[in-house]
């Protein structure tokens, strides 16, 4: 360990800069298109808890698919996208401030992801890219879908080369100190995101377009799925990350404590850099064309991805109970019954943890290897990621959004919208549980995933699946009214809560706190060991697949009803 | 970097579980043969008639030996072709006797597809160009329904067939 320590001044460890209107107004611009997102993703959720029950067929002529690639792609890739770009944008802003210079070049980054989305948007309307938000071929949508898809990704990588900007000329002003912690997580994650999205990138770029235009007659199909899940489980992590910056570095100030240990904080957000990109595997496991042994190299590499959430959940409890104790509260629950339960700033993201813990163990099953033939595109999946993305990170998005919209629109979260708010945590937490439980025992009777309403054939399987199906129509539609609930508050605190000044919550480290070790800031290593991983773990395995190839693929527009 | 006592007590429990799960996959993977499906055997998606398993004749179930059989199925959007029974209709059911050892082979001339054999292991993805097979023994007797459990198309939820497993 090395043993230089930084000079920290106390004055860089309070040091929050005002935001200004003009910055308010980009990092509100990411927030209103999430919400967006939000209503429209979650109404056709709606409507496939509908569908799937039995008794409610979609009407004029609407597919089943297209419903299913709208939520899919509008909250898995654009609600989370804008939000976590939004909400790095204000912790920088916050933390090492933003140029007019880097602002302009941000909201380049806003219009070519806006424009990119509407193009997509308009072909999954139109019928003409029913593909799901996984788009696998050799399904072909109309080359547009994947163009706008092309955008959103730069427009990404943009905000992302404005972030790492904004922190390179922080530590030019700075010489010596240590990198905010916010600041430092925020890049640990754009770095994560660019590293990853080069996947979905190239495979789009170099296959599916040429591939869709006519250019390229065939596809090598293993190829973009390997590619695909090279970026689709970093993904999951991109989301995750900005929820874990909030539990770590707000929460704390929030509850009335201190940062629990900052090195620690870095330390779990350097290993969820190396661990979260070699493990793509894990989504193939049940493929044919993918060598055994390097299926299972990745799985070892995926678990050692839940380390860092282990390190995650210790810090968590431990900053409750050392606040608790410190505040007098005694006994060996004592300081838990004292959390602040009735602020929701605290309250959603709290439940966000708990239905981590469910939803990390169901991670670990479906990595599994030869376990995961057990739940492979059954329910069960659904279930969990309704867990992980959409109960944790959602609940600490909308955590996150009670203070952040006020602070940035001048207002403030008024007693009442914080009611509604823990009204908004408890629906969800009922509408997910039903839901979420439903489609976990489903899956393990053996129910697809992505499928419309069908009755195979009329199976004694199949009618216990429609009975879960139902218990599923319950708790979507519950869910519905969580999301009703969480636009109105959205509108309540963009527009009409009443003017003030809403504290941005950031947590301080202890008096006495250990200083940071400098190696910390040693990007070359980190950037380093990170490809060292990824060229271990696919290398061998993916010039096996290109050595190995069947003939390609021609595009198949018809069974998608793109014809 | 320190780390607090009661942290490490908890990091090596927890490291100590993941350990744990992976030596146990790892034995019944590499010991006991319980790999998940990846022969990477390939087939020319537009000629997969050349492939003996494949050819009409060979679909659907054919027994090779006391308590042994193979499945050759096709998929393709939106139906299992399993073959033709003795009138010419499609064979939609396939009758296995409890105890069977089964080797299902599955390859597909158009998009990605699943098969499952619902509530059982036998899980496989089947994509254009692989063939995709697994060898098991069918020893709970019931009545299964085979489904698609990958996106294809627009009729992908119609797309089923069922095995019964009898005593």
């Amino acid at each position: 360990m090395a043993i230089k320590k930084l000079n920290v001044s106390s004055s860089t460890q309070t040091e929050s800069l005002p935001i200004s209107k003009p910055e308010s107004r980009l990092y509100m611009s990411f927030i209103y298109v999430a919400f967006i997102s939000l209503f429209i993703g979650g109404l056709m959720g709606l409507l496939q808890v509908f569908v799937r029950s039995g008794r409610f067929t979609l009407p004029w002529g609407i597919d089943y698919y297209q419903v299913l690639t709208v939520h899919g792609v509008i909250l898995g890739l654009v609600l989370t996208t804008y939000f976590i770009i939004g909400f790095h944008f204000s912790l920088m802003g916050k933390t090492v401030g933003i140029s007019d210079k880097q602002r302009k070049v941000a909201w380049l980054a806003f219009w070519v992801m806006v424009i990119g989305t509407v193009m997509t948007a308009v072909t999954i309307l139109l019928g003409k890219a029913s593909v799901l938000y996984t788009f696998y071929a050799p399904l072909k949508a109309h080359p547009v879908f994947y163009i706008g898809l092309a955008l959103v990704v730069v427009g990404s990588w943009v905000a992302g080369f404005v972030n790492w900007r904004q922190v390179y000329l922080w530590k030019k002003a700075h010489p010596g100190e240590k990198t905010p912690l916010l600041a430092f997580m925020v890049t640990i994650n754009t770095l994560l995101w660019f590293i990853a999205s080069l996947g979905v990138a190239a495979t789009v770029l170099i296959q599916f377009i040429p591939w869709s235009l006519g250019y390229a007659e065939t596809i090598n199909v293993l190829v973009s799925r390997t590619l695909f899940w090279y970026f689709g489980h970093p993904l999951v992590y991109f989301w995750l990350l900005p929820a874990y910056m909030a539990w770590y570095a707000v929460i704390p100030k929030i509850i009335g404590g201190k940062i629990f240990s900052d090195s620690l904080a870095r330390m779990s957000f350097v290993l969820f850099l190396f661990f979260s990109i070699p493990v793509g595997f894990h989504h193939q496991l049940v493929e044919p064309g993918i060598d055994a042994t390097w299926k299972f190299i990745q799985v070892v590499l995926t678990f050692m991805v839940a380390i860092p959430s282990l390190m995650t959940a210790f810090s968590m409890f431990a900053t409750f109970e050392i606040t608790g104790r410190r505040k007098g509260f005694g006994g060996l629950f004592g300081w838990f019954k004292h959390l602040p339960w009735k602020d929701v700033r605290f309250f959603a993201p709290f439940v966000g943890m708990l239905a981590f813990i469910p939803g990390g163990a169901g991670g670990l099953i479906n990595a599994s290897h030869q376990m995961n033939a057990v739940i492979h595109n059954t329910i069960w999946v659904t279930g969990h990621f309704h867990l992980t993305v959409a109960t944790t990170v959602m609940l600490t998005f909308f955590g996150i959004s009670y203070w952040l919209i006020p602070h940035l629109t001048g207002r403030t979260l008024t007693k009442k919208i914080n009611k509604l708010g823990i009204i908004q945590t408890i629906v969800w937490t009922i509408g997910m549980t039903i839901m979420s439980g439903a489609m976990h025992i489903q899956g393990l009777l053996g129910a697809p995933r992505r499928s419309s309403y069908s009755e195979y054939g009329g199976g004694e399987q199949v009618t216990e699946w429609i009975g879960y199906q139902m218990a599923q129509a319950i708790g979507g539609t519950i869910l519905f009214i969580g999301i009703i609930l969480m636009v109105y508050i959205f509108v309540k605190l963009a527009f009409f809560a009443p003017k003030g000044e809403e504290e941005f919550p950031i947590a301080e480290e202890e008096e006495d706190a250990e200083p940071t070790p400098k190696w910390f800031e040693n990007w070359k290593l980190w950037i380093g060991i990170t490809v060292a991983l990824i060229l271990f773990a696919y290398t061998i395995p993916f010039v096996d697949i290109i050595q190995n190839s069947p003939p390609g693929s021609v595009p198949f527009d018809w069974p998608i009803g793109n014809n | 970097m320190h780390l607090h006592k009661y942290e490490k007590i908890w990091l090596v429990f927890g490291i100590g579980s993941l350990i744990a799960f992976l030596l146990i996959l790892g034995y019944g993977a590499f010991w006991q043969g319980t790999h998940p499906q990846s022969h990477g055997v390939t087939i020319d998606p537009n000629n997969i008639e050349a492939h003996e398993a494949f050819q009409e004749e060979n679909l659907g179930l054919t027994k090779v030996d006391d308590d042994k059989y193979i499945v050759n199925i096709v998929a393709s959007a939106f139906n299992y072709d399993l073959g033709k029974d003795e009138e010419g209709n499609p064979v939609k059911h396939i009758r296995i006797p409890k105890g069977s050892t089964v080797l299902f082979q599955v390859t597909t001339p158009d998009v990605v597809h699943g098969f499952n054999v619902a509530g059982t292991n036998v899980n496989m993805m089947v994509e254009p160009g692989y063939i995709s097979s697994l060898e098991t023994v069918m020893n709970k007797s019931g009545e299964y329904t085979i489904v698609c459990n990958e996106y294809c198309g627009v009729g992908h939820h119609l797309m089923y067939a069922t095995v019964e497993v009898y005593e």
